[in-house]
């Protein structure tokens, strides 16, 4: 069978380009509108990763920058979920990689100047695969809010930045993750980016109780959703592949 | 009202910030954590085809580089194969045809060392002409962008790429076509973006 095409990208389910509130896209926007490009290889096809390339901890943050027998400062949570396309199919094998500012809300990084101290025992990025279920989890420390210039007071939500590959580059996606009941996230501009409320729903982590490990850590639940394949009903036009 | 189709939503695209490097590349970002990172090698030891360079640099909308850029490459080998099972034929041993690229964080330039890919199948049994797929990121872009970069040493084939062709304006063309020099022996190719304003680049939604 020759291999499917992706459903077009829903371009309103995502922020436009421009989004003067959010100041800093004002000069990266383009102005043109981007040129529609039906699939092919160069798009149907995309890197893929299995587990030689990374290792077992860098799913824990807790442990894959601390000192031995520490441990960083901050709530300990648990952030998992599963990588879905829009089919609703799990997308097995896939990357997840994650980076996010410490419990001060300071983040490991030659420029951020934020007054907030570093945390020795926390490096602030994380890697992992789903499995065949399209599963993924982190162990981690919830972030703090940190501020930022956009307006004289802005203030990010907590928030965790996620980056999935799916197994096309045009799956290709980076969002970040918010948490469920943070008065910040209806202020931020980052956020009111996305055009809706359901959007802004589908990047809020909801608190997830049956997932918390009883007196070590709280959970939260982010499911994430890719661009889906059509199925191969009549034999598509996708030739040469 | 009707039945619900019940597809899920893509779960929407958010900025990748100005600590990129942090989760993507964090010996930029100052510290090392992982054994290794990913896309440092796109093409391996083994490669045929001619060792390249690209570099470039990304500007922003008021002419200035845009520092804190993350790209990422996607490519053929030589051969026109790409290293997925739904690519016909076969890479070599540690061929990835995947890069992260990142810049200099004082001036914005950015390079990155791989082979030329060859031509590899278009639709409908066309031919698309040599090209390596960019995916941008950065603070300020909402959702990644995606270009294509082509070769200006492959006139022929760029003239019939059917991408190329979909592209009405055929001076907005020329953005999407890398400047080949040979410097100390090295073959390199000069790629710019421009997200915004004069000679803005093509991007595309795939
Ligand atoms: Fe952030």
């Amino acid at each position: 069978m020759k291999p499917a095409e992706y459903y077009q990208r829903d371009r309103q389910r995502h922020a436009p380009a421009l989004t003067p509130d959010y100041k800093t896209s004002v000069t990266r926007s383009p102005n043109f509108a981007a040129i529609s490009l039906e699939n092919t290889v160069s798009e149907i096809t995309g890197p893929r990763f299995g587990h030689s390339d990374i290792s077992p901890i860098d799913n824990d943050l807790i442990r894959n920058y601390a000192a031995d027998g520490q441990s960083p400062i901050g709530e300990r949570i648990i952030l998992h979920g599963r990588v879905l396309d829009e089919n609703a199919r799990p997308v097995p094998n896939t990357m997840v990689e994650i980076w996010q500012a410490n419990a001060g809300g300071r983040y490991r990084h030659k420029k951020d100047t934020y007054l907030a101290p570093i945390d020795p025992n926390f490096g602030g990025c994380g890697r992992t695969l789903t499995d065949e279920n399209g599963y993924y989890f982190f162990r981690t420390v919830k972030p703090g809010a940190y501020p930022w210039r956009n307006w004289v007071n802005d203030w990010r939500p907590a928030h965790i930045h996620v980056s999935i590959f799916g197994s096309g580059f045009t799956q290709r996606l980076i969002t970040q993750c918010y948490f469920e009941g943070d008065p910040l996230i209806a202020k931020c501009p980052i956020v009111q980016t996305i055009p809706d409320p359901d959007g802004v729903q589908a990047v809020t982590a909801a608190l997830d109780m049956n997932a918390t490990i009883p007196l070590d850590s709280i959970a939260y639940k982010f499911d994430i959703v890719l661009r889906g394949r059509r199925s191969t009903l009549f034999e598509n036009r996708l030739e040469g592949n | 009202m009707a039945q619900d189709l019940s597809y899920l939503k893509e779960t929407p695209s958010q900025t990748a910030g100005p600590y990129v490097h942090i989760g993507l590349a964090p010996g930029a970002a100052g510290f090392d954590i992982y054994d290794q990172e990913l896309g440092k090698d796109i093409a391996g030891p083994k490669a045929a085809g001619e060792r390249i360079t690209v570099q470039g640099i990304v500007i922003d909308g008021t002419g200035s580089p845009i520092k804190d850029v993350l790209l990422e490459a996607w490519q053929a080998n030589a051969d026109g194969v790409y290293a997925h099972p739904e690519s016909d034929g076969e890479v070599e041993d540690g061929f990835r045809g995947f890069g992260r690229v990142i810049t200099e964080f004082e001036t914005g330039e950015w390079s990155f060392d791989t082979v030329k890919p060859g031509p590899v199948p278009g639709r409908n049994g066309t031919t698309q002409a040599p090209h390596i797929n960019l995916w941008v990121v950065a603070r300020g872009i909402n959702l990644g962008l995606n270009t294509r970069l082509y070769f200006d040493d492959e006139a022929e084939a760029n003239a019939a790429d059917p991408v190329l062709n979909v592209i009405e304006w055929e001076n907005r063309r020329a953005t999407l076509i890398a400047k080949r020099t040979v410097q100390d022996g090295k073959i390199i190719y000069r790629f710019d973006i421009r997200v915004q304003g004069d000679g803005e680049t093509v991007f595309f939604d795939i």
